[in-house]
């Protein structure tokens, strides 16, 4: 097993917390700067150690952090950086949770961020929850008056779209515009926030880079795998119905996260609503990391993972999802609009009895004809979906087709948001 | 440097033109919306590949050096 939290390295520059939790302990300013005390400015420098930190992306596409960092330090113009905490997936809360219970590492990171990349110009990108954008208000505001932050940082609510948190979507509302995804040619790092380079970055990855800056590289790498060092929040969805966010070392096991010796369900979501089913078997022999997931054509993405109990459907739980998708399409690029409510309507029609037969084929190639021909990446995040649901639930699949299902409780258990769009104002 | 013809999947329109003009690299779906070949443009569809990029009514189509580049607007025009 991977779960060691190592000792930490007595070489390390500061001794650091040496258990978990890492970022999530509840602490107001007062709090944080008697445990952490100010942001530990240090420039340009912040960068190498995050790169050997190995700091990761923790909204989804696992980036590396400090890439993306020298990107816009180099760019050559005066950059912005937006700490993105509109995490859009229905089941997710991790960042939710971070910004509530600790915002000011993650506000810290931010700050510190921006000065790596030489700018004051920094914005904070959420989603309204009900008192959420006040607290963090607050929380400025307090900075403000101890004086802790060199970059002024302005808040932006994005509106509870699936999409709203996609980076491209993310400048272009912070633009004053719809939070719709474009096309990115040029690169957001080149050309974003008013034309300026920039730098949008998970508020997770900022919270974990303001304590790379305090403890360093090595205290970081002490938790995780070689490959994927420390640690990440995962949201954790059993199959008792309890949620759960948790911060976990990189490489524990699912079965550990879902307790699924204890609690076994019938099939297990990674990843999100673009991510992966895999079936309790195979999940209980994967760890939650990457290269662990690859073989099983799955990822970590934003780090939600969902244990379907026995007694739901997992068929009907997916047609709800990709009906869910395609409602969530932004409707901008001709194949995702076409492709993926004939994808939904499909699955819709596979789950009742004696769909028509070449249904199947059609639904396949729908999928081949969506992936990757829109300007973001949500069609080749749902038809992965659909492709996982069409391989882990087919003895479902059969029998529905003879008009059966094999659940006792048709009460949905994947959350997805009610109601339909109804204009462009909904993505303001 | 070999050349790639790329798309703008949000101001493409599904004109058709493309397919038209280069059906050596460009074909529709089943929506009428032109399905890129990942093969570069060799010097022998050039021309044909530049008068795509100019004649379409969307302007959603370029010619890219390597992945995710744009061309310098000088030589993408014609």
């Amino acid at each position: 097993m991977m779960t060691a939290f190592h000792a930490l390295p007595r070489h390390d520059r500061h001794a650091g917390p040496g258990v978990l939790p890492r970022l999530l302990q509840a602490m107001d300013l007062d709090a944080h700067l008697a445990a952490y005390g100010p942001p530990p400015y240090g420039g340009r420098e912040l960068i190498g150690v995050a790169a050997v930190a190995g700091l990761t992306g923790r909204g989804g596409a696992g980036f590396p952090a400090a890439r993306k960092l020298t990107a816009v330090a180099e760019a050559g113009r005066r950059a912005v950086v937006v700490g993105n905490g509109a995490e859009s997936e229905p089941a997710s809360r991790k960042d939710k949770q971070l910004l509530w219970t600790a915002p000011h590492l993650v506000l810290d990171g931010l700050q510190l961020a921006a000065e790596a990349v030489g700018t004051t110009r920094a914005y904070l990108y959420v989603h309204a929850h009900p008192g959420l954008p006040e607290q963090l208000g607050s929380a400025l505001a307090a900075r403000a008056a101890a004086g802790l932050d060199r970059a002024r940082v302005q808040l932006v609510t994005a509106p509870p779209r699936f999409l709203a948190g996609e980076e491209s979507a993310v400048v272009s509302r912070i633009n004053g515009g719809p939070a719709l995804p474009r096309f990115k040619i040029p690169p957001v790092f080149q050309r974003g926030v008013g034309g300026a380079p920039t730098l949008v970055q998970n508020v997770e990855t900022l919270a974990h880079l303001a304590q790379i800056a305090r403890y360093g590289a090595s205290w970081f790498r002490a938790a995780g795998t070689p490959a994927e060092p420390g640690t990440m929040l995962a949201t954790c969805w059993r199959a008792d119905g309890t949620v759960e966010v948790v911060e976990t070392a990189i490489g524990v096991p699912l079965g550990e996260l879902l307790r699924l010796s204890e609690l076994p369900p019938q099939a297990v979501l990674v990843g999100g609503y673009h991510g992966t089913w895999l079936t309790s078997v195979r999940a209980a022999t994967l760890p939650l990391a990457n290269a662990g997931l690859r073989p099983a054509g799955a990822a970590v993405g934003a780090g939600l993972i969902a244990a379907l109990p026995h007694g739901r459907c997992g068929v009907a739980e997916a047609v709800r999802v990709v009906r869910y998708l395609a409602v969530e399409s932004a409707g901008q690029c001709g194949p995702c609009l076409n492709g993926l409510p004939r994808i939904a309507a499909g699955l819709a029609e596979l789950a009742r009895p004696r769909p028509r037969p070449r249904l199947r084929a059609d639904l396949e190639r729908w999928a081949g004809l969506v992936e990757r021909r829109g300007a973001c990446h949500h069609p080749d995040g749902s038809v992965r979906f659909l492709r996982s649901t069409l391989a882990i639930f087919g003895t479902e699949l059969t029998a529905h087709a003879r008009g059966e299902c094999s659940a006792t409780s048709h009460r949905p258990f994947l959350p997805v948001p009610a109601g339909v769009p109804a204009s462009q104002a909904d993505w303001i | 440097m070999s050349e790639q013809l790329r798309v703008n999947p949000t101001a493409c329109t599904g004109h058709g033109l493309c397919a038209e003009l280069l059906p050596e690299r460009v074909i529709l779906d089943e929506w009428g919306y032109p399905v890129i070949s990942a093969e570069p443009v060799p010097a022998s569809l050039r021309k044909a590949a530049r008068r795509a990029v100019t004649d379409c009514p969307a302007l959603a189509l370029m010619l890219t050096d390597s992945p995710g580049q744009p061309q310098s607007s000088r030589s993408a025009r014609s």
